[in-house]
C-alpha cells in the first residue's frame, strides 16, 4: 500500500495537519501566530545549512527552526514588545536563507519545493519522520495539557499552583520547531503558519471548551490534507497550497454558518 | 501558625522602585487587608508573595505545603478559547462534578456550570474565580481587588462570601483593595501601602494613624463608622438575603 505515492502523501498530510491542528490551538490562543510564521521562515535557512553541510534536511530544519524559536523565547521573556522585532527576525531569516540557498555551489535545487512543499515525492522514511514526530508533539502536549491550559489563561493563576508559566511557553517553542520541521515537505516553509492556525480558526466556534476545540481542529486539518490532495491531482496544481485553499473554504463555511447562526 | 512570611521585599523595574523594605505575616485564620493608592505597589506585592514577580532583596517564607487560593484582579480570557464554567474549574487539577458545584454553591453562584467564561457577568466571573481558588482547599485565600466592577451592594454580598468561606474551611485571607470602608470593617488587620509600609494594625488604629489620614483624608474616618454600623446589620439575614437578589437582578 505504502509503495503508491499517492498513499504515501495522503498519510504525510494527515499526520501532519493534525499535529499542526492541535498545536495549532495553542498557538492560536496565545497569540502567536507571527511567531510560528518566524519560526517557519527559518526554516529555509535550515535548507541551506543542511545542503552545505551534507545533512538530511529535516535535521537541518530542525536545528535551525529550534534556535530562531529559542531566540524568540528569550527575546520575549525581556518583557518588551516583540512585534516589530518577530518582523525583522521573520523576513530576515527568509532572506538570509533564499540567498544562502542559491549561493551552495553545485546545487541546482528546486527551491518552490521548500517554499510551498513537495509532498508527492515523500518516502517511507519521510512519512517515519512525520508520524514519529507528529506522535512527540501530540504526546506531550497531552501529558502537559493542564498546566499548559493553565499557563495560557494567566499566567498569574499558574504561579500561584506552583506552575512555571515560562517552561509551557518553552515547550510550545520547541514543539513549534518539531512542527516546522516535519510540515516544510508538506505544505512548505511559506504555509506552515497557514495549517496551524486555520483549522483552530475554524473550530473555534463549534467547540465549547479547549478539548473539543482541539479535536475538531486535528479533523479539520486531515479533511483539509486528502480533500486538497485530491483537488490538486484533479486540478494538477500543487498540493501544499491546495491543502491551505480546502482549510480556507472550510474556515469560509464556518464563519458564514457562525454568521447565520448569530442571525437565527 | 505562621503561614507565609514576606522580609525586607525590595521590587522594582530598572531605576523605579515600587515596594521599599516591605515585611508582613499571615496567621491561618485572618484576614489582612493591604490598602493604599493607586500605583502603590499593591497588586505588585500580592504577586511577589504568589511567585510571579521575584523581589531584588528579601525573603519569602512559606509553610511547607502551603496552598494557595489566588484571585486575580481581572482574567481576559482571549475569544479565540472557548471554555465552560465548568471545564475552567478543572484547572489546574481536575475535580469531580460534586466538589466543583458545591464550590459554585460557596462561592454564591450555583448552576452556573455549563455556561461559557464570556458569557459571564461582571460579578458571576469574580465569583467563579473565588469558586476556582477556593476548590484546592486552600491555607491562604489570596484577592486582589476582587470586586473590580461590582456595584457597592454587590461587593458588600462579595465580601460576606469570602468571610463565609473563611469560616468555613479556616484559611487565611489576603486582600488589596481601595473600597476601604467596606474593607476596613471586614478585616482583622489592615496594611496601608505606598511603596513602603505607612502603618498597620487593626483597623481602628490604621484608621487613626496619621500617615493613613494624610493618605486618605479625614473623611474615611467617617466611612468607616458608618460601615462598622453597615456591618453589624450585615449578619442579619434578611438583610443579606436582599443583596443577593439585588445582584441577580443585575
Amino acid at each position: 500500500m505504502l509503495d503508491d505515492f499517492l498513499v504515501r502523501a495522503a498519510l504525510a498530510g494527515v499526520g501532519t495537519a493534525m499535529a499542526a491542528g492541535l498545536l495549532g490551538c495553542f498557538v492560536v490562543w496565545r497569540r502567536m501566530a507571527y511567531f510560528g510564521d518566524a519560526t517557519a521562515h527559518a526554516a529555509v535557512l535550515g535548507v541551506a545549512l543542511a545542503l552545505l553541510f551534507g545533512t538530511s534536511i529535516t535535521l537541518g530544519v530542525g536545528v535551525v527552526a529550534l534556535a530562531m524559536a529559542l531566540l524568540i523565547h528569550g527575546l520575549s521573556g525581556q518583557g518588551t514588545s516583540v512585534d516589530t522585532m518577530l518582523g525583522v527576525l521573520a523576513h530576515g531569516a527568509l532572506a538570509l536563507g533564499l540567498v544562502a540557498v542559491t549561493l551552495i555551489p553545485g546545487q541546482r535545487i528546486d527551491l518552490d519545493a521548500y517554499l510551498f512543499g513537495d509532498v508527492l515525492s515523500v518516502t517511507r522514511m519521510d512519512l517515519a519522520v512525520i508520524w514519529g514526530g507528529g506522535a512527540v508533539v501530540v504526546a506531550i502536549l497531552w501529558w502537559q495539557w493542564q498546566a499548559m491550559l493553565t499557563a495560557t489563561l494567566s499566567p498569574d493563576l499558574a504561579y500561584a499552583a506552583d506552575l512555571n508559566p515560562r517552561r509551557a511557553q518553552l515547550i510550545l517553542t520547541l514543539l513549534l520547531a518539531a512542527v516546522v520541521a516535519v510540515a516544510i515537505k508538506v505544505v512548505g516553509a511559506l504555509l506552515i503558519t497557514a495549517l496551524l492556525i486555520i483549522p483552530a480558526a475554524s473550530a473555534r466556534s463549534y467547540a465549547s471548551t479547549p478539548e473539543r476545540m482541539a479535536l475538531l481542529s486535528m479533523a479539520i486539518g486531515a479533511l483539509s490534507a486528502i480533500a486538497g490532495l485530491r483537488l490538486a491531482v484533479i486540478l494538477d496544481v500543487p498540493v501544499g497550497p491546495a491543502i491551505i485553499c480546502v482549510a480556507v473554504a472550510v474556515f469560509a463555511v464556518s464563519a458564514l454558518g457562525r454568521t447565520l447562526r448569530q442571525l437565527t | 501558625m505562621t503561614l507565609i512570611e514576606a522580609r525586607n521585599i525590595d521590587f522594582g523595574h530598572g531605576g523605579q522602585t515600587v515596594l521599599h523594605r516591605v515585611s508582613l505575616s499571615l496567621e491561618r485564620g485572618e484576614i489582612v487587608t493591604i490598602v493604599g493608592p493607586n500605583g502603590s505597589g499593591k497588586s505588585t506585592l500580592l504577586r511577589v508573595l504568589i511567585g510571579a514577580l521575584k523581589p531584588r532583596k528579601g525573603t519569602i517564607t512559606r509553610a511547607a505545603g502551603l496552598r494557595v487560593g489566588y484571585v486575580p484582579q481581572k482574567l481576559h480570557i482571549d475569544p479565540t478559547l472557548p471554555i465552560t464554567v465548568r471545564r475552567f474549574l478543572n484547572l489546574p487539577k481536575a475535580v469531580d462534578g460534586a466538589t466543583a458545584e458545591e464550590a459554585l454553591v460557596k462561592a454564591g453562584v450555583a448552576g452556573l456550570s455549563e455556561r461559557q467564561m464570556a458569557s459571564l457577568s461582571g460579578g458571576q466571573f469574580q465569583r467563579v474565580l473565588l469558586a476556582r481558588a477556593i476548590l484546592g482547599k486552600p491555607d491562604v485565600l489570596m484577592l486582589d481587588e476582587a470586586t473590580q466592577g461590582l456595584d457597592q451592594p454587590g461587593s458588600a454580598a462579595f465580601y460576606r462570601q469570602i468571610d463565609a468561606v473563611r469560616r468555613d474551611l479556616g484559611c487565611a485571607v489576603l486582600m488589596v483593595s481601595h473600597e476601604l470602608h467596606v474593607v476596613m470593617s471586614a478585616s482583622d488587620r489592615v496594611i496601608c501601602l505606598n511603596g513602603h509600609i505607612c502603618c498597620e494594625g487593626t483597623p481602628e488604629v490604621v484608621s487613626a494613624a496619621p500617615a493613613y489620614r494624610e493618605l486618605f483624608g479625614t473623611g474615611t474616618g467617617g466611612a468607616l463608622a458608618l460601615y462598622r454600623h453597615d456591618h453589624d446589620h450585615a449578619h442579619d439575614h434578611d438583610h443579606d438575603h436582599t443583596h443577593h437578589q439585588h445582584e441577580a437582578a443585575e
